[in-house]
C-alpha cells in the first residue's frame, strides 16, 4: 500500500511517499504563494491511498481534501523516534517555528515548547542575516569565525538584530565574526527554551536549520553532549505524518 | 441592530466612521466564530441579541437611567464593590477593553510594550469608539499592576478628570485588609457625595441580594459545565460572562437562569456541544473581556471544550458570596470589604490560594488540562504560570502556558500549540 505523509512548511513543502514500510520517495518544493497546487502536484504522480499532513498549512488539505492531520510537534516527534530510536529529545529550527520537545520511549510528546509569534531565532532569521552579510544560506554556517574579539549580536528580533549587523558592518568587523555571532545568538535562544524540557539521552536536531553545521556544533558544546543530525533533516515531519497514517 | 443610532452615538462624540467599521468587524466576528457552533442551547438568543444591541440598546437605556439622576460609574476590575454603587441607583458597568483598537492613539500616552487590555482602554476612548465611557459620571480604577495605575494617571487627563482610582493591598495580612477596608469605606463616600445622598441599609441589602443572585446564577452555569459532556460551549459560558459586566443584572439573573433551566434539562438527557469523552480544558490568568474570544475560539476549534475559566471574566468574579446577614450600613460595608478581599488575583503575594482555586476547578470540572492565558506584558499572571506548572506537573496535570495579545497574528502558532497540547494529553483531536 502507498502511503503519503506531506508537511506543508512556511518555507517548503516536503514529501514523504512510503510503500508498506519502506520510505521509498522523499521531494521538497518552496511553498510558494499556492501551497495547495504544489501539494496536488507532489500528490498527483503518487497517489497515495492514505494520506496525513502536517505543518504550518496542514489545515489547507484538511479543508479542500479532507485529509488527516495532525501537529508537526507530533509528527516530528514520530519522525525522530523511527530514524534514532534512542532519541528522548528533539530541537527543531524550521522556517518560522523554533520548538524543542521532549519524548518518551513510545516516542509520545511529552512536552514541548515553541518560540513565541516572531521569527526570533529561526531559519527566517538566519536567511534575512545571510543575505544581509551577503552570504548563501546553504553555506551560511560554513562561514562562521570565533576570533574571540567579543562581537555580540544583542537582539534576536530580525529586524533589530540586522540592525545591529549592519551597525558591526560599519565599524568595520569581519562578516566572519558576525555570522559567529548570530548563530550563537540562535543557540542561545534555544538553549533557554530547552531548559524548560528535560534534556535526556540522545539528542536530535531537526528541520531546515539542521543543515547548518555551526549550529550542530554549537549545540555539542553548550549541551556537553552529541547532537545527531540525519543526512536529510528536512524528513522527519513528512516522515512521522506518514508513519502516523499507516499506523491509522 | 433594530435601530438607527447614529444620533444617539454623535450626541455622545462617538467617531462614526471608525465606530461602523467596528461594529462591521465586530458582526464578521461573531458570525464566524459564534452563530457558526453547532448545538447551542436556546437561551442564548438573548446573549446573542446583546451582543448586536452591544453599542445599542443598552446604551439608550443607560442614557435613561442618566435622565433619571442615576450616576453611571465605569470599572475595570472585578474589586470595584458593585453592592455600593446599585445601593445609590448607580449603574456599574465594566468598560470596553478586549480589542485591539486605537493602539497607536493609545501609543502617544503609554509605552509599545503595555498590556494590550490597558491599550484597548486607551485606545478605544482615545478613538471614539466606546459609548460606555462617554456615558460615565465616574470611572473607578485600581491599583492591581503597575501598568494600569500608571495608566489611571494619564486616563484622569484623557477623561476629563473622570478617574478615582481605589487602593488594592499587595498583600493579604491583617495591615492590607485594613487598608482595604478604609478604601471601601471611602468609594462609599466618594459614591454618597456623587449620588447626593446616603446609603440607607435597606438599600445596601436590596443592592447585595441583586449581586448574591447574579452570582449564584453564573456559579449554578459553572457547575453545569462540569458535566460530561459540556451542555454549553466555553465560547457561550464566556460570552455570559463578559455581558455580566455591562447587562442590568436582574434582567440578566432571570436569562442566565433560564439557561441554566434548559441546560438542567441536557444534562438529564446527556446531551451537549461535544461527544461524550472529548478532551475538556480549563483556561486559568489574566481576564478576557469582550470580545477577546481568540483563545476559546482556537481551543474549540481543535475540538475541545473549555469547561471552565479560572479568570476575573469567570470564577473569580462569581465565586465568593458575600455575607449579606448584617444589621447596619457599618457591618454591610466590612462585611463587603471581606468578600471582595477574598478574590485570588495575582497582583496578591504570595497568591497561593489560586493555585488552590486551579487545582479545585480542575478536580471538579475533570479537566484533561490547564492551558494558561496571560495577556503578554501582564506580569502577575505571566510569572504565576511558572508556579502554576510545577504545582501541576507534579499532580500530572497537562499544562500549556501561552502568552498573547488581542491582534491575530499569531493564530497559526497558537493553533499549532494548543493541538499539540491536545494531542499530548492523550486526548488529540484526530489521534
Amino acid at each position: 500500500m502507498k502511503i503519503g505523509g506531506i508537511d506543508i512548511g512556511s518555507r517548503y513543502i516536503k514529501y514523504v511517499l512510503m510503500e508498506d514500510t519502506r520510505l521509498v520517495d522523499f521531494q521538497r518544493r518552496e511553498t510558494g504563494y499556492n501551497p495547495l497546487s504544489v501539494c496536488g502536484e507532489l500528490l498527483e504522480s503518487s497517489k497515495p491511498e492514505k494520506l496525513v499532513a502536517t505543518g504550518y498549512g496542514r489545515y489547507l488539505l484538511e479543508i479542500y481534501e479532507n485529509t488527516t492531520t495532525i501537529t508537526e510537534i507530533k509528527a516530528v516527534a514520530r519522525g525522530a523516534k523511527a530514524v534514532f530510536p534512542g532519541t528522548k529529545t528533539i530541537i527543531d529550527i524550521g522556517g518560522q517555528d523554533t520548538k524543542v520537545i521532549s519524548i518518551n520511549e513510545k516516542g509520545d510528546v511529552t512536552h514541548f515548547e515553541m518560540n513565541d509569534r516572531c521569527a526570533a531565532g529561526t531559519g527566517k532569521f538566519l536567511e534575512i542575516m545571510a543575505k544581509t552579510l551577503g552570504y548563501d544560506l546553504e553555506l551560511f554556517g560554513k562561514h562562521c569565525r570565533d576570533k574571540n574579539t567579543n562581537i555580540k549580536i544583542n537582539s534576536l528580533c530580525t529586524v533589530f538584530a540586522e540592525s545591529e549587523v549592519i551597525s558591526l558592518i560599519t565599524k568595520g568587523a569581519e562578516r566572519e565574526e558576525i555570522a559567529h555571532s548570530l548563530h550563537y545568538s540562535i543557540v542561545s535562544r534555544v538553549m533557554s527554551l530547552l531548559k524548560r524540557i528535560e534534556i535526556k539521552d540522545d539528542v536530535i536536531f531537526t528541520g531546515g536549520c539542521a543543515k547548518n553545521s555551526c549550529l550542530k556544533r554549537m549545540f555539542e558544546e553548550r549541551l556537553q553532549r552529541k547532537v545527531y543530525v540525519h543526512d536529510n533533516p528536512y524528513l522527519h515531519a513528512a516522515h512521522g505524518a506518514a508513519l502516523y497514517a499507516m499506523q491509522s | 441592530m433594530t435601530k438607527d443610532y447614529k444620533q444617539m452615538w454623535n450626541n455622545l462624540d462617538i467617531n462614526l466612521e471608525a465606530h461602523d467599521g467596528l461594529l462591521a468587524v465586530l458582526s464578521d466576528a461573531y458570525q464566524n466564530i459564534y452563530l457558526s457552533q453547532n448545538n447551542r442551547p436556546e437561551g442564548m438568543k438573548y446573549f446573542d441579541f446583546v451582543i448586536s444591541e452591544v453599542h445599542g440598546l443598552r446604551i439608550e437605556e443607560i442614557l435613561e437611567a442618566k435622565k433619571e439622576r442615576k450616576k453611571i460609574i465605569g470599572t475595570f476590575c472585578v474589586y470595584v464593590p458593585e453592592e455600593l454603587i446599585l445601593s445609590l441607583d448607580g449603574v456599574c458597568i465594566g468598560l470596553c477593553a478586549g480589542a485591539e483598537v486605537g493602539s497607536d492613539e493609545a501609543e502617544k500616552f503609554v509605552p509599545r510594550n503595555t498590556c494590550a487590555l490597558i491599550k484597548a482602554f486607551m485606545g478605544f476612548k482615545l478613538a471614539g469608539l466606546c459609548p460606555y465611557i462617554q456615558t460615565t459620571d465616574l470611572i473607578v480604577g485600581e491599583t492591581t499592576c503597575d501598568g494600569k495605575k500608571k495608566a489611571y494617571e494619564i486616563f484622569d487627563e484623557i477623561t476629563g478628570g473622570k478617574m478615582y482610582v481605589m487602593e488594592i493591598p499587595n498583600k493579604k495580612g491583617a495591615d492590607g485588609r485594613t487598608l482595604w477596608r478604609n478604601e471601601v469605606k471611602r468609594f462609599a463616600e466618594k459614591l454618597e457625595a456623587l449620588a447626593g445622598k446616603k446609603i440607607t441599609l435597606k438599600k445596601l441589602n436590596g443592592a447585595s441580594k441583586i449581586v448574591n443572585e447574579r452570582r449564584e446564577a453564573l456559579h449554578r452555569l459553572s457547575l453545569l459545565r462540569s458535566f460530561d459532556p459540556s451542555p454549553i460551549s466555553g465560547l457561550d459560558a464566556l460570552l455570559i460572562n463578559q455581558v455580566s459586566f455591562y447587562d442590568d443584572p436582574v434582567r440578566f439573573t432571570a436569562k442566565v437562569s433560564e439557561l441554566c433551566d434548559e441546560l438542567d434539562e441536557r444534562v438529564k438527557e446527556g446531551s451537549g456541544v461535544s461527544e461524550k469523552g472529548s478532551p475538556r480544558i480549563l483556561v486559568s490568568g489574566s481576564p478576557m473581556a469582550v470580545p477577546n474570544w481568540k483563545l476559546h475560539a482556537i481551543i474549540e476549534g481543535s475540538g475541545a471544550t473549555v469547561v471552565g475559566e479560572e479568570s476575573c471574566v469567570g470564577e473569580r468574579n462569581f465565586g465568593a458570596i458575600l455575607d449579606d446577614g448584617f444589621s447596619s450600613v457599618e457591618e454591610g460595608i466590612e462585611k463587603i470589604a471581606a468578600r471582595y478581599m477574598n478574590i485570588h488575583c495575582a497582583c496578591f503575594t504570595p497568591n497561593d490560594e489560586r493555585l488552590s482555586d486551579i487545582m479545585e476547578m480542575a478536580k471538579r470540572l475533570k479537566t484533561d488540562g490547564i492551558i494558561h492565558y496571560a495577556i503578554q506584558f501582564c506580569t502577575p499572571y505571566m510569572v504565576e504560570a511558572f508556579k502554576a506548572k510545577k504545582t501541576l506537573d507534579n499532580k500530572g496535570i497537562p499544562f500549556l502556558r501561552i502568552e498573547t495579545d488581542y491582534s491575530m497574528e499569531d493564530m497559526g502558532q497558537l493553533k499549532t500549540r494548543v493541538e499539540a497540547f491536545l494531542e499530548m494529553t492523550g486526548k488529540g483531536v484526530r489521534s
